[in-house]
């Protein structure tokens, strides 16, 4: 059997303009519950890797930028 | 991937509310003790305090109430099944810690001359009270843990907590949900603080982390302690609460109860009482959401505009603070409209209901060296509070336990079983994924164990759970994280079997709809005046039966007896 992925749009936004992980900031990364955010290797960016929210903000709350931004996910929404 | 081993006196698992309190309190107890405190999240923002909390459910604060006044509103809350000298234990605790927690920098509300602010929610008592800037609470906490200079480990999942000959705590187990490395903790004793089995039921949004708690808190511990050889308590008294629909957070009618704020059915008129969350209040929500008279709503357009402003910010930079943005997607005003509630899928928890890892007066459950504290353990109605009293028991107690034992002797059997167990997703390359166990197996909870219970879908849902158990073998994992996920499916299987069984022994009806058992629609005394103890059977199975009811020591009348069932507004009442 094959494993797909399927897409889903996710309820994290950071906006790379203002993210700073490329002078070494994980805080979102380091604060969420979940595990789900991850700085991407290439872009030197942090991102939502895991659709698996508990729409609780420390991640937009912790950020020393105001580059994180939580919708309610969609199902919920 | 590499095996870690370290040595510590004392590991605290979970360091969400109850977790950090016992580590601290260990560490005063006995400076030198080894105090390791582990999470699978960050201790800085994990658990149900994450983002801070609305307010105290359950002060039990002189002036306002005694600790007799609360173990009797307990007791009849929660249809006598209560040890109550572990209420009790709690209760006379409550105001120290409020103390405590006051001189560490919580803000609590307070009146002009200084005193506590206490307000009534409950159906005979006053035990709110509100911390309008509650939001504090986790950097608090922090201070305290490095003060005391407990160590700590974050991001490590644990998974189980191994014992020696004589079914004493050896060592605890796990992995790290980043780079799959496996931890063997050799320890004297183990506090489990895991917080509620809160992803057992699948919310309706269908959403699988749009739970009521914290999803990190997927019911790990109360597996851990059954794997353990641990008993764990009246498990069929469920959790189920009352939340905004689809968001699946508090309204709060607790916050907004002493405001004028009430629940209320959709022509706008309140139905209960007492917005106090117990399970007969549950079962009129769900009577009201059933009948002619639903959807239910969280009534405040009725208030004056201060009033409401002040509502929004609490509700709004609080505890669940997305609530402001999903009502406002929604064009939700509370000015305007009431707001939509509905009732959650269930869940074992302590904190709001009975259900969880047997613990008595100490904090300890049946494992020798093993303590439980908060959510997951058994004493009713705790909340965070309650959480935090128990965890400075079980820390105490436990770094006495850890003064009188050595450290046991390790079974090289069990550690390579249980990695193999951790690493088996890993090593696979195809299969099922986390996400599909997970999501079936908590489809069939709501579909079979969401009350009202009837025997023949139990049976139904037993048989569907075996299937899956087989299918979680081929379970593959990508990476560390999936990993986590494939591991908590196991937990949440557990849970859901641990749910059905523990229903279907108990052949009565009690505690309102946590309790409704079709098949048994009536309460039971003369035979179900009693815990039911759910525990691992020397073959490996789960196994029931009956423990009496400790005597109480604070006696209850016939008339307050039934206080609880009598929360249905006069059908011929004025709507307030
Ligand atoms: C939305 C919400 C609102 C609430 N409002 C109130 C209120 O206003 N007033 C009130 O008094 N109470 C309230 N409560 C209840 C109160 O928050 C809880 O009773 C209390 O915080 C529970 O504490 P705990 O230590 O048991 O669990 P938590 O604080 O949730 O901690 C559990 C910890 O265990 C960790 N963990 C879980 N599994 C593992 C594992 N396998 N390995 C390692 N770590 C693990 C988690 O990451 C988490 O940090 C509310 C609860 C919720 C969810
Ligand atoms: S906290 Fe903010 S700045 Fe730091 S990595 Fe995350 S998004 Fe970037
Ligand atoms: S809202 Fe909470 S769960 Fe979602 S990404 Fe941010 S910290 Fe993580």
């Amino acid at each position: 059997m094959t494993i797909a992925t399927t897409q889903t749009q996710v309820p994290v936004n950071v906006d790379n303009d203002k993210c700073i992980a490329e002078k070494g900031c994980t805080v979102c990364v380091d604060v969420c519950p979940l595990d789900v955010l991850a700085i991407d290797m290439l872009t030197k960016k942090a991102f939502m890797k895991f659709d698996e929210c508990w729409y609780c903000l420390p991640c937009e709350t912790d950020c020393p930028t105001g580059a994180v931004s939580v919708s309610i996910p969609y199902l919920l929404r | 991937m590499k095996r870690i081993d370290l040595e510590f006196d004392l590991v605290v698992i979970g360091g969400g509310t109850g977790g950090p309190m016992a580590a601290v309190k260990a560490k005063e107890k006995n400076p030198k003790l080894r105090v390791l405190l582990v999470d699978k999240a960050n201790v800085k923002r994990s658990g149900a305090i994450s983002m801070g909390m609305d307010g105290l459910n359950n002060a039990v604060i002189p002036g306002h109430a005694t600790p007799e006044q609360y173990v009797k509103e307990i007791t009849i809350a929660n249809d006598g099944i209560v040890d109550q000298e572990a209420v009790m234990a709690y209760a006379a605790n409550s105001f120290d810690m409020i103390n405590q927690l006051d001189q560490w920098g919580v803000k609590f509300e307070k009146d002009e001359t200084g005193d506590y602010a206490v307000r009534k929610v409950h159906h005979l008592g006053s035990y709110v009270l509100p911390m309008p800037e509650g939001h504090h609470m986790k950097k608090i906490l922090y201070r305290q843990l490095k003060k005391a200079r407990v160590e700590v480990t974050n991001r490590v999942v644990v998974t189980r907590v191994l014992t020696g000959a004589d079914g004493e705590v050896v060592a605890v187990m796990g992995f790290d949900c980043r780079t799959a490395d496996t931890y063997v903790i050799r320890t004297k004793a183990a506090v489990l603080c895991t917080g509620a089995a809160g992803r057992i039921g699948l919310p309706a949004s269908g959403y699988l982390m749009g739970t009521y708690e914290n999803p990190t808190n997927c019911g790990d511990g109360h597996a851990m302690a059954y794997h353990a050889g641990a008993d764990l308590a009246n498990l069929e008294c469920f959790q189920i609460n009352p939340l905004i629909k689809d968001y699946n957070g508090p309204a709060c009618a607790y916050v907004t109860g002493p405001f004028g704020g009430f629940t209320a059915n959709s022509k706008g008129e309140r139905f209960i009482e007492c917005d106090y969350w117990s399970g007969q209040m549950m079962m009129e929500f769900y009577n009201e959401l059933e009948g002619g008279n639903g959807p239910v709503f969280l009534k405040l357009d009725h208030l004056a505009e201060e009033t409401i402003q002040e509502i929004e910010t609490i509700l709004h930079t609080n505890e669940r603070p997305s609530r402001g943005r999903f009502h406002e997607k929604r064009g939700n005003d509370y000015r305007k409209q009431m707001v939509e509630m509905h009732i959650s899928e269930i869940g074992f928890c302590s904190g709001h209901s009975a259900s969880g890892i047997h613990t008595n007066a100490m904090g300890e459950t049946s494992v020798p060296g093993l303590y439980a504290a908060g959510d997951c353990a058994s004493v009713p109605h705790n909340y965070m509070l309650g959480a935090f009293v128990y965890g400075r028991l079980c820390g105490e107690n436990a770094a006495a336990y850890c003064a009188g034992h050595g450290q046991g002797v390790i079974d090289a059997g069990d550690v390579a079983a249980e990695e193999r167990r951790i690493l088996a997703p890993l090593g696979r390359t195809d299969g099922l994924t986390p996400y599909q166990i997970e999501y079936k197996t908590r489809r069939l909870v709501n579909d079979y164990l969401q009350p009202p219970k009837i025997t023949r879908k139990y049976e139904i849902a037993l048989r569907r759970f075996d299937e899956i158990r087989e299918d979680a073998e081929s379970m593959f994992a990508a990476n560390p994280h999936e990993l986590m996920r494939a591991m908590e499916a196991h937990s949440i299987l557990d849970c859901a079997e641990m749910a059905a069984r523990a229903s279907m022994f108990r052949t009565e009806s009690r505690w309102g709809l946590y309790h409704y058992f079709l098949d048994h629609p009536e309460r039971d005394d003369e035979n179900w005046f009693c815990h039911s103890l759910l525990s691992k059977s020397a073959e490996g199975r789960m196994q029931m039966r009956k423990k009496a009811i400790e005597p109480y020591i604070v006696p209850i009348d016939e008339e307050e007896r039934s206080a609880y069932q009598r929360l249905r507004v006069a059908h011929n009442a004025e709507a307030a």
